[in-house]
């Protein structure tokens, strides 16, 4: 009696290969789904990982954040970060100071004025200044702008928060003009028909229709400019000068977070305590992009975008 | 008909001085990366020649061409896109085909979101300690290139998943109803239907990674290799970083050499953002739905 159950369970059995290869793929197509996560995740991990033993013997908080020294080679070492973070601020604070104005313009000229062939080529344009390699930006301060500064301001040397600055500011300029173009274009088309159909001139439909409803988006745009502009690595390695103190003018010199580990990595043994010092500064940059990137993240949320 | 009042006459002036502003301002971001881009041309134009391309550099990288570094480059983005683009597919496929809008789907693109803003240097630190410490496949091509892949993965999934989402759904549906599975579906009418938009992404991927210079510093990519690279396991040079090496490291580098690189960097960055951009723009024009 069980047995021919179990017979005519298998006869209504339809599954095919086909019903099979589905579940495979699908399972397969989760994993690569997934991958983002566990991307995201193993970054976390290994840095932290190599980076483990300072946190645990080595790191005091005072020190860490409090001391403008970082000598992590002489024969009493320190680990003071304080003129690297005032370093990287210096420069992302005068980057956004130009980038800010300028992208949140463009945006609104290409999103709101701009029309036809003029809107696509303009368009074209900010995308490819978003492409040209950090690194490139980074020879440009220290060919072009360098000597350009050495003369204007009469200094012995031009690089320094204001040439790094201007390179940040242009490098993150496009990609913070397309972000809060993008914000612009979410907002329903109606909003700004019934603003027209009241009477309202199409700069009363952008500055008092458009432009509030699009404010989150804009401040995502903002924030994912000024993470952009912290975790930036070579331009800021080549045009920042370079020297551990505080800045008090823009003509300073500095030196950022991100560049201190892609100068010093090279030279450290591995284990030794101003390499795991390096992986915990990379810490530091990974907890404080991922929380501009989470706050950035909740702000789209809260627009129109999907 | 309409007599102009004052406050319409007000209201027209602040107008064209608010476009007029916002012009500027647009002007004002643009002009100054064509003028440094005209002057990069203009010092760094001379220097390229087909010896430049296919020459090994010479007398301690002051003199000679780029050879190794070009072919070097050309092997970080081959690899980094076999890895890159078969998991990118897959995780925009999963998005856009697969996910419900639930808070999995959600963390999946507040990670997708963070791979793209952790710092260069940051994924430097990790393909070391993952893939040159962990995985024990010393400094190398692959290290380098598996480092470039996660970077970049963003901007594959980004792109899939727009042309995913492009198809309609009354495709799927069609062949959904005909008793096709979700697969089926997904091979026969969905990708073939994105093909060409997936491919830009993959370009512009090409693009990204070719500039790159961070990740790969201590992953891979060597300061001097008088020879090329045989396999995935070796080191090799890279464009970019030789850049950063003959700007910054190299003593007595003529003036004009650098240039030449920069512009060689930036000719097959641009070119390839401008290839998918005017794909991107045939394919629009040319949508049938």
């Amino acid at each position: 009696m069980r047995k021919r159950n179990i017979q005519a369970r298998k006869d209504a059995d339809t599954r095919t290969l086909e019903w099979y290869t589905d579940k495979i793929v699908e399972w397969l197509i989760f994993v690569g789904g997934i991958s983002g996560i566990i991307f995201s995740l193993g970054i976390f991990v290994f840095i932290t990982r190599e980076g483990l033993g300072f946190l645990t013997t080595r790191f005091e908080f005072a020190e860490f954040f409090g001391s403008i020294n970082w000598r992590p080679t002489s024969a009493n070492p320190t680990y003071g970060t304080l003129a690297l973070i005032l370093g990287t601020a210096s420069v992302t604070g005068l980057a956004m100071v130009i980038a800010i104005p300028f992208s949140l313009g463009a945006a609104i000229y290409i999103g709101e004025f701009a029309t036809g062939r003029v809107r696509e080529v303009l368009k074209v344009l900010v995308e490819l200044l978003a492409a040209i390699p950090s690194v490139v930006w980074g020879f440009i301060g220290l060919s072009l702008i360098n000597p350009l500064i050495i003369k204007t301001f009469d200094v012995s040397i031009g690089l320094n928060v204001l040439n790094s600055g201007v390179i940040l500011g242009l490098m993150a300029a496009p990609i913070m003009t397309t972000i809060a173009e993008d914000a612009l274009k979410a907002v329903p088309e109606t909003y700004r028909e019934a603003a027209a159909a009241l009477g309202a001139t199409h700069w009363q439909v952008v500055s008092r229709v458009t432009i509030p409803a699009a404010r989150k988006g804009l401040v995502a745009a903002i924030l994912l400019g000024v993470g952009r502009g912290f975790g930036e690595t070579m331009a800021v390695l080549m045009a920042s000068g370079h020297s551990i103190h505080i800045p008090t003018s823009p003509l300073d010199s500095v030196r950022a977070l991100t560049a201190t580990i892609a100068a010093e990595m090279g030279e450290t043994a591995r284990g030794s305590e101003h390499y795991q010092a390096l992986f915990t500064l990379g810490i530091l940059l990974f907890a404080v992009t991922f929380v501009i990137n989470m706050i950035a993240d909740i702000f789209v949320r809260g627009s129109y975008r999907k | 008909m309409f007599e102009q009042t004052h406050l319409n006459r007000h209201n027209d002036r602040i107008q064209s001085l608010a476009r007029l502003l916002f012009l500027v301002m647009t002007l004002l971001l643009i002009l100054p990366v064509v003028i440094i881009l005209g002057l990069l041309i203009n010092r760094g134009g001379g220097v390229i020649s087909w010896e430049f391309l296919f020459a090994y550099p010479q007398d301690g990288m002051t003199a000679g061409g780029i050879f190794p570094a070009l072919v070097g480059t050309i092997w970080l983005v081959g690899v980094a896109l076999l890895a890159s683009v078969p998991v990118g597919v897959a995780s925009a496929i999963y998005l856009s085909e697969y996910a419900r809008d639930n808070l999995l789907t959600r963390a999946i693109n507040l990670a997708i979101i963070n791979l793209a803003g952790v710092p260069s240097i940051v994924h430097a630190l990790f393909g070391f300690g993952a893939f040159v410490l962990f995985a024990n496949v010393g400094a190398s091509i692959l290290a380098a290139s598996l480092t470039l892949a996660i970077m970049t993965l963003p901007v594959v999934i980004v792109a899939t998943r727009e042309s995913l989402q492009a198809v309609p759904r009354a495709f799927r549906e069609a062949c959904w109803t005909m008793g096709a599975t979700r697969w089926q579906t997904i091979r026969k009418v969905v990708l073939p239907n994105s093909g060409s938009g997936i491919l830009t992404g993959v370009i512009l991927e090409v693009s990204r990674t070719a500039g790159e210079t961070a990740p790969i510093m201590f992953t891979g990519a060597a300061f001097f290799l008088p020879f090329l690279p045989q396999g995935v396991f070796d080191q090799t040079m890279a464009l970019s970083l030789h850049l950063f090496n003959i700007a910054t490291q190299v003593p007595n580098v003529p003036e004009e050499l650098p240039y030449g690189v920069a512009l060689v960097l930036i000719g097959i960055v641009l070119v390839m953002n401008g290839f998918s951009i005017a794909l991107r723009m045939y394919l629009r024009g040319k949508k049938k739905w």
